[in-house]
């Protein structure tokens, strides 16, 4: 019991003197306050925006609001079923023409490309995420849908008898021009992220379906695709986030109308547009209906983007042979790197 | 040979057939590898034709006034006198430095925490995920929020640096998960070693951590301010709209994004044009700022 005898308060030559040890106390304490203040600006945030928007939810009640088809601010009806309606179809629409797209691209890159050519390949993708959104929205409304106008009529005209796309007016602004512009935006996040999960695909497995006899798309058809499935369905799922949130390009090109339009080529309006849109002189109920617009949207890409962790994460798991930290880190560097728009 | 001819002939024929691929098969490969290839050339089209876009118009506007005159606002009389967009390129600078200031201390803070303190902390997990939820939440929301706090909270209007922290929030969780993935690149042993020579852990982190990732930081960083830059609806009831060119970031403030969105709704052909011509700016300079960030990238290789 020797060690017992030693006074209180009198410390071993090996420990720093509590002074010397201030600093680090100050730093652990001072970032994790800073983490924790990421995490009340949420929570703080999320509480701020309710209480804007309760007045409008009170008025048309929750579901009034969200499935109601009526927006008619002049009469004060906030049904906000054609924004929604037509947040939905454009987003879509960019799923469906952007993935496909960005996919080829991916494996083209990965699996097909000659070597010098990669790496040009890889960073003229990543340049379409550079340019900002209002160039986007610029470049759509001024030269592509002017130029695609006559041949959306012909399909129109063509396929009449297919209900929601034949028939009708085309206008300049419509849902397909839009979603084929976000189609062009979600492209590099898709893309970047598919790109990161092919690469991750062992060789020996490649190899072993090539050593078997297949050809270079049999071998990508039984060895890359099913490894990556889930985590392409991850990247398209941050794509679909994108394009609900995209906001100016949207405004831009869907032409500001709303009702819930029966066909693919007339216009329409989203609930990111109808905020950049009418939030500058919106008084009283209809700024309250905003932000309840702004609400509903906040929901609709948390619901995205919790769905598309859920399902990276499972793929990196679902992958010994994968580390899921690196896999991890080296997508996210990627999808922020092509996050510039 | 074809697989047909071969197998009608003698065993030794037969025998390389047996390793060919049949021609249906064949021709299943071609198509599918010709579709890949023709995808990836659709994918580059509109790459080329914004960038063919943004010179022809964007060039013609652009000229010495273009730079060093404001906007007048006066777009009668065809709009022969409607200025430039100085204003917009200094607003954008001043509010996005702002931006930069704020959220690359806190990111780059909220990051070495995560690394150094937080590690696989049930804390940790939850400040990941909620800078994942950052990460997705649409601009234009981050742009209600700032409303609602910074303008409605405080009974005041738009001021520039009310825009600075709505594109910092933006900026934060780019920031953070590009910092974070560097951090972790640095290898444990010179933390040890320096540990082992009796530094304090704050010194660890300010003299052996932070220098060794600073490069790769830097990339992080230029590509969040490259976002930041291009975005407009977090401005649109922030920093709002105004002609003047202004140092005070307190008051109304220009942008170059949103002096785009303004112009592209104009009937005068001129405020059209001085769009291109905006837009071209605002490219040229997020390009810029993409090349310098890929440059330092190639440069660091940490791991």
């Amino acid at each position: 019991m020797e060690a017992a005898s030693i006074p209180t308060g009198e410390r071993s030559i090996l420990e720093r003197s509590p002074l010397a040890r201030l600093p680090d106390r100050a730093l652990k304490y001072g970032l994790t306050a800073l983490a924790a203040l990421i995490l009340a600006l949420i929570v703080y945030f999320f509480i701020r925006l309710v209480g804007q928007a309760r007045p409008a939810f009170a008025k048309e009640g929750v579901v009034g609001f969200v499935f109601g088809n009526d927006w008619n601010v002049s009469a004060e009806h906030f049904g906000a079923l054609p924004l929604l309606v037509g947040t939905l179809i454009t987003s879509a629409l960019a799923l469906l023409i952007g993935v496909p797209v960005a996919v080829a691209t991916a494996i083209y890159a990965t699996e097909l490309c000659p070597g010098r050519l990669r790496a040009p390949l890889t960073v003229l993708v990543d340049l379409l995420a550079a340019v900002p959104s209002v160039v986007y929205g610029l470049w759509g409304i001024f030269f592509l849908a002017p130029k695609l106008q006559p041949a959306e009529q012909w399909i129109a005209d063509r396929l009449s008898f297919v209900p929601f796309i034949g028939g009708g007016l085309v206008t300049i602004p419509n849902y397909f021009i839009t979603g084929l512009v976000l189609a062009i935006m979600i492209l590099p996040i898709v893309s970047a992220i598919s790109r990161e999960v092919m690469s991750t695909v062992p060789a020996d497995h490649k190899e072993a379906a090539l050593g078997l006899g297949a050809t270079r798309w049999e071998m990508i058809r039984v060895a890359v695709l099913p490894y990556c499935r889930s985590g392409i369905v991850g990247g398209a799922m941050l794509g679909l986030g994108r394009a609900i949130g995209e906001t100016i390009a949207v405004t831009i090109l869907i032409g500001d109308a709303p009702q819930l339009s029966h066909h693919l080529f007339s216009q329409g309006y989203s609930l990111a547009a109808v905020i950049a849109n009418e939030f500058g002189e919106a008084q009283g109920i209809h700024r309250s209906a905003l932000f309840a617009a702004g609400l509903v949207l906040f929901v609709l890409t948390l619901l995205v983007n919790a769905l598309a962790r859920l399902l990276v994460v499972r793929a990196a798991r679902s992958k010994p042979q994968a580390p899921a930290v690196e896999q991890r880190g080296a997508g996210g560097l990627l999808a922020d790197a092509a996050a510039g728009a | 040979m074809s697989a047909h001819g071969a197998s009608a002939d003698g065993a030794q024929v037969g025998q390389l057939a047996r390793f060919s691929v049949s021609p249906a098969r064949r021709r299943k490969d071609r198509l599918a590898r010709a579709s890949i290839l023709a995808a990836t050339t659709v994918a580059l089209i509109p790459l080329v034709l914004i960038v063919y876009y943004l010179m022809r118009k964007g060039l013609g506007s652009w000229s010495e006034s273009f730079f060093t005159t404001d906007p007048t606002g006066n777009t009668f009389f065809g709009g022969s006198n409607i200025g430039g967009v100085k204003s917009a390129i200094l607003g954008t600078i001043e509010i996005v430095a702002l931006a930069s200031a704020i959220a690359v201390p806190v990111g780059i803070g909220v990051a070495v925490w995560l690394v150094e303190y937080g590690r696989n902390s049930w804390f940790a997990h939850t400040v990941r995920f909620f800078v994942d939820v950052l990460t997705g939440v649409p601009s234009i929301v981050f742009g209600l929020f700032v409303y609602i706090v910074l303008v409605v909270g405080t009974g005041s209007t738009y001021a520039g640096y009310k825009g600075s922290i709505a594109l910092s929030l933006l900026m934060l969780p780019v920031v953070i998960r590009s910092a974070e993935v560097v951090l972790l690149l640095v290898p444990a042993a010179l933390r040890e070693s320096a540990l082992a020579l009796g530094a304090p852990r704050w010194r660890v982190i300010f003299n052996i951590v932070l220098p060794t990732a600073l490069p790769g930081m830097i990339t992080g960083v230029l590509l969040a301010i490259a976002r930041a830059a291009g975005e407009t609806a977090p401005l649109l009831f922030t920093a709002a709209y105004t002609h003047e060119t202004n140092f005070n970031l307190g008051a109304f403030m220009n942008s170059l994004p949103v002096q785009i969105y303004n112009d592209v709704t104009s009937p005068t052909t001129a405020v059209v044009n001085r769009a291109w011509g905006a837009a071209l700016t605002l490219v040229t300079l997020i390009l810029l700022l993409n090349l310098i960030a890929r440059l330092i990238a190639r440069r660091s290789r940490l791991a």
